[in-house]
């Protein structure tokens, strides 16, 4: 897979340009979908849906109410009633968003309290979700609201919090796609210990999957707006190439081109490369990675730089480390470059990378290669990056 | 106030930015307290011309503020002695990192908060991410702004609750121009400034992911808290921070802390003599580093005038400026003097010298910058960061990159 593309490539490439233009067309045509996501019920989606809906009907924006909870809170009950409503119909004792009078109706925005709903056999169709995405096409803007434990990918970590999980749920995807997320947090408010406790775990994974929304935008604002298009953190990420290395796929030439810069921009999130040689302690220093990754929730990666020096035994213990590697969960590349250093520098660069790990034979085993000792070349090269350097 | 008196619990609203609702949510919870009969009053809020909040504050009681003059202008800042005195059940305190005008009987708000939390009142205040001070080199490297008004990271962690006043940049900036936020004239400025779509969303995933980590840390405190009493409880990593009288040290010191704090570890900071000087001569034995039994030993002589002789005034001064910080930020903080008493004092006794003091403190990684200013401590490129890594070989060193230059991006 091709990690570096310039800026160029995609302005002078005319096909790109139009499918951009076509995609900045179809996204102005449909409504926006904004998701509250809270961690339980009780941390006040409901209040934050509907008062966003009232301030915006106050500015004369055209909100329609479109789904509410079974139990409306009374505090809210009066704010709902300031604005227009359109139902749902009672299907065999479920609610369903009346979809075809809301096109008929065509709102500026409709407010949809509950996202994870399953509509009943021979509704037009099989989840809310997808109602709503019809909305959206038609260009209604929509405002819902989910709690986590309703995300499908969610549901193993909260059955191993609380024993158990809703069956009805949205895909990850989809919560992702959104134009806007904003967290509903509040502290628990529960007698119990163990239930605080299991709140509190649920409270945190929701806070990291906003946080991780956050940073994919942000990264995809960054790559537009600098002219930076296709960078290879996004490719790489977008296209999950964890353990693509496997087969000695060759990564990004070493080139200045790709140290534009734009890596140590976003810089939120610690991101951690564990460069792996044929003798380096990689346990240690992949475990390591790990667990510091996994500290402040960041990724990890691991890297090797092929050389044409490398005996059979080095690639078999080089295979080895990427085993290694994959096993800790990180993205593994294999690189090609003639400087190591600049190789592993420019990696990082375009990976956001925050912290390098190496080991101390990085010296042994390239002295011989290039003038001077590697490591210190990449301890004075890694500008705004932490080298942390790994006993052997 | 009786010994016995229970400190009070201290809720921190965090946001990203102003405009995000922080004053509005504090208050409308202090509504809510007050609706449940619980005695709440406002000690200090900042109106900031927002309509919005400006009526939220009807219907609370409210502290009058001590107005007071410095250099000929008339400042306003809470009157904690009269919340003291009149000690409510909950007193609202908006912004958390505010410094308070010289004169003030405390430097910092978050000092005045301490006061109230002392005698038992509850606290709710706010503030923005970008304000810890562990963040500052973070802020300033991934948004361009340099935050001059900081919050000790333990400050903020004694917090009961620290709650996420969640909007969208978007959001934010619709607000903005709308005139919600600012008045047109800086709303417009703010727009071309700090408030750009990608600064905002770069403050807001840090607002999130630390109250994610201060969620968690909480639920490991109450989680670890019968491990750690427990003898020979697993080993902690604990990190040794190399400090100079150099700039980039302060970047060290947040960046050390911070870490610490994510990884759970101790963290130490020490202070090697410089060579080309005299070693420590009279008074301090030998100047080999030495152990005094378990916790914090080797060689440190705290305060000794003898060790920074070699400093020159200036050198001196940041040199303690920067001890002062690392403590501020409570961490442990000793001064090596290396050698062997008498002649010059090279790279390889400071490196000695500081592995030494790491070995007896069973410290698991050092934490050193690479120095990169001329003139000052020019003897660290003599190698010393080289023959660190070298030395240390059974340990982790960490070189800390040079956050405090901002590389010119887009």
């Amino acid at each position: 897979m091709g990690h570096t593309r310039s800026a160029q490539d995609s302005a002078r490439d005319p096909e790109a340009l139009l499918r951009q233009l076509e995609a900045a067309e179809r996204s102005a045509r449909r409504g926006q979908l904004k998701i509250f996501l809270g961690y339980a019920s009780g941390v006040g989606k409901s209040f934050k849906l509907f008062d966003e809906g009232r301030r915006r009907h106050d500015r004369g924006e055209d909100v329609v109410v479109a789904a509410t909870q079974p139990e409306i809170p009374p505090g809210i009950v009066a704010v709902i009633r300031s604005m227009d409503m359109i139902p749902c119909r009672d299907t065999a004792g479920i609610p369903v968003i009346d979809v075809p009078v809301l096109i008929a109706r065509h709102p500026q925005v409709c407010l949809i309290d509950g996202l994870a709903y399953d509509n009943p056999p021979g509704s037009r169709h099989a989840r809310r979700y997808q109602d709503v995405e019809e909305l959206i096409e038609a260009g209604i803007s929509v405002i819902t609201t989910i709690n986590l434990e309703y995300i499908a990918e969610q549901q193993e970590f909260v059955r191993s919090v609380l024993g158990k999980a809703p069956a009805q749920v949205v895909p990850q995807a989809f919560i992702q796609g959104a134009d806007e997320i904003v967290v509903v947090d509040a502290p628990p408010e529960t007698d119990t210990a163990l239930e605080a406790q299991q709140l509190s775990l649920l409270r945190q994974r929701a806070l990291l999957l906003a946080a991780d929304v956050v940073d994919r935008q942000l990264e995809e604002y960054l790559q537009l707006h600098s002219g930076w298009a296709g960078g290879a953190s996004g490719a790489g990420r977008a296209s999950g190439s964890s353990g693509s290395g496997s087969g000695g796929a060759a990564g990004p030439a070493a080139g200045p081109s790709s140290s534009s810069g734009v890596g140590s921009t976003w810089g939120t999130q610690e991101r951690i490369l564990v460069c792996m040689t044929p003798r380096a302690n990689a346990a240690a220093m992949l475990e390591s990675g790990r667990r510091n990754a996994d500290r402040f929730h960041g990724e990890l990666f691991a890297i090797y730089v092929m050389q044409d020096s490398l005996t059979e035994e080095d690639k078999m213990a080089l295979e080895r480390n990427a085993t290694l590697a994959r096993a800790q969960l990180a993205q593994v590349d294999v690189l090609e470059g003639r400087d190591p250093v600049a190789t592993i520098l420019d990696y990082a660069r375009s990976h956001g990378i925050t912290q390098i790990f190496v080991g101390h034979n990085l010296r042994r085993t390239w002295r011989a290669r290039i003038q001077g000792t590697p490591l210190d070349q990449l301890i004075r090269d890694a500008e705004g990056i932490d080298v942390r350097v790994f006993p052997h | 106030m009786g010994a016995e008196t229970k400190r009070g619990r201290l809720k921190v609203f965090l946001g990203y930015a102003a405009g995000v609702g922080k004053t509005y949510q504090m208050l409308t919870e202090a509504h809510e307290l007050k609706k449940q009969g619980v005695d709440v009053v406002i000690g200090y809020f900042e109106p900031h011309r927002r309509p919005d909040t400006i009526a939220l504050s009807h219907g609370l009681e409210t502290i009058p503020r001590k107005a007071l003059e410095y250099r000929g202008a008339r400042f306003e800042e809470m009157d904690t002695d009269a919340v003291l005195r009149r000690h409510p059940r909950v007193a609202v305190v908006d912004e958390f990192p505010h410094t308070n005008v010289p004169g003030s009987p405390r430097l910092k708000r978050w000092e005045d908060v301490h006061a109230l939390l002392d005698a038992g009142i509850d606290v709710l205040t706010t503030m923005n991410v970008q304000h810890l001070e562990s963040l500052n080199d973070q802020i300033w490297q991934s948004t361009g702004v340099r935050v001059r008004e900081t919050i000790p990271d333990w400050v903020v962690k004694q917090a009961d609750e620290v709650v996420m006043v969640d909007l969208t940049p978007q959001a934010l900036m619709n607000r903005l121009k709308r005139g919600v936020v600012y008045p047109p004239d800086r709303a417009k400025a703010a727009l071309e400034n700090f408030f750009r779509e990608s600064t905002l969303a770069a403050l807001r995933e840090l607002a999130i992911r630390q109250t994610a980590y201060s969620v968690e840390s909480r639920h490991l405190d109450e989680q670890e808290a019968p491990v750690d009493a427990a003898p020979g409880a697993g080993r902690r990593e604990r990190l040794l921070l190399v400090i100079t009288p150099d700039p980039s040290s302060a970047a060290l010191i947040r960046r050390g802390r911070r870490v610490a704090d994510y990884l759970r570890a101790d963290c130490l900071a020490v202070y090697v003599s410089p060579p080309g000087r005299r070693g420590a001569g009279e008074g301090s034995g030998n100047g080999r580093p030495r152990s005094e039994g378990p916790g914090v030993g080797g060689s440190s002589i705290e305060n000794s005038t003898l060790d920074l002789r070699g400093l020159s005034a200036d050198e001196r001064q940041r040199l303690e400026r920067h001890l002062a910080f690392a403590r501020g930020l409570q961490i442990d903080t000793r001064i090596l003097v290396p050698g062997k008493g008498l002649g010059e004092i090279d790279a390889a006794d400071a490196a000695e010298a500081i592995v030494t003091f790491a070995r007896q403190n069973h410290v698991t990684q050092i934490f050193i910058t690479r120095q990169k200013r001329r003139g000052m401590a020019a003897w660290f490129r003599t190698g010393l960061v080289e023959r660190l890594v070298n030395l240390a070989r059974d340990m982790q060193v960490t070189i800390v990159a040079d956050r405090s230059t901002r590389k010119a991006s887009s």
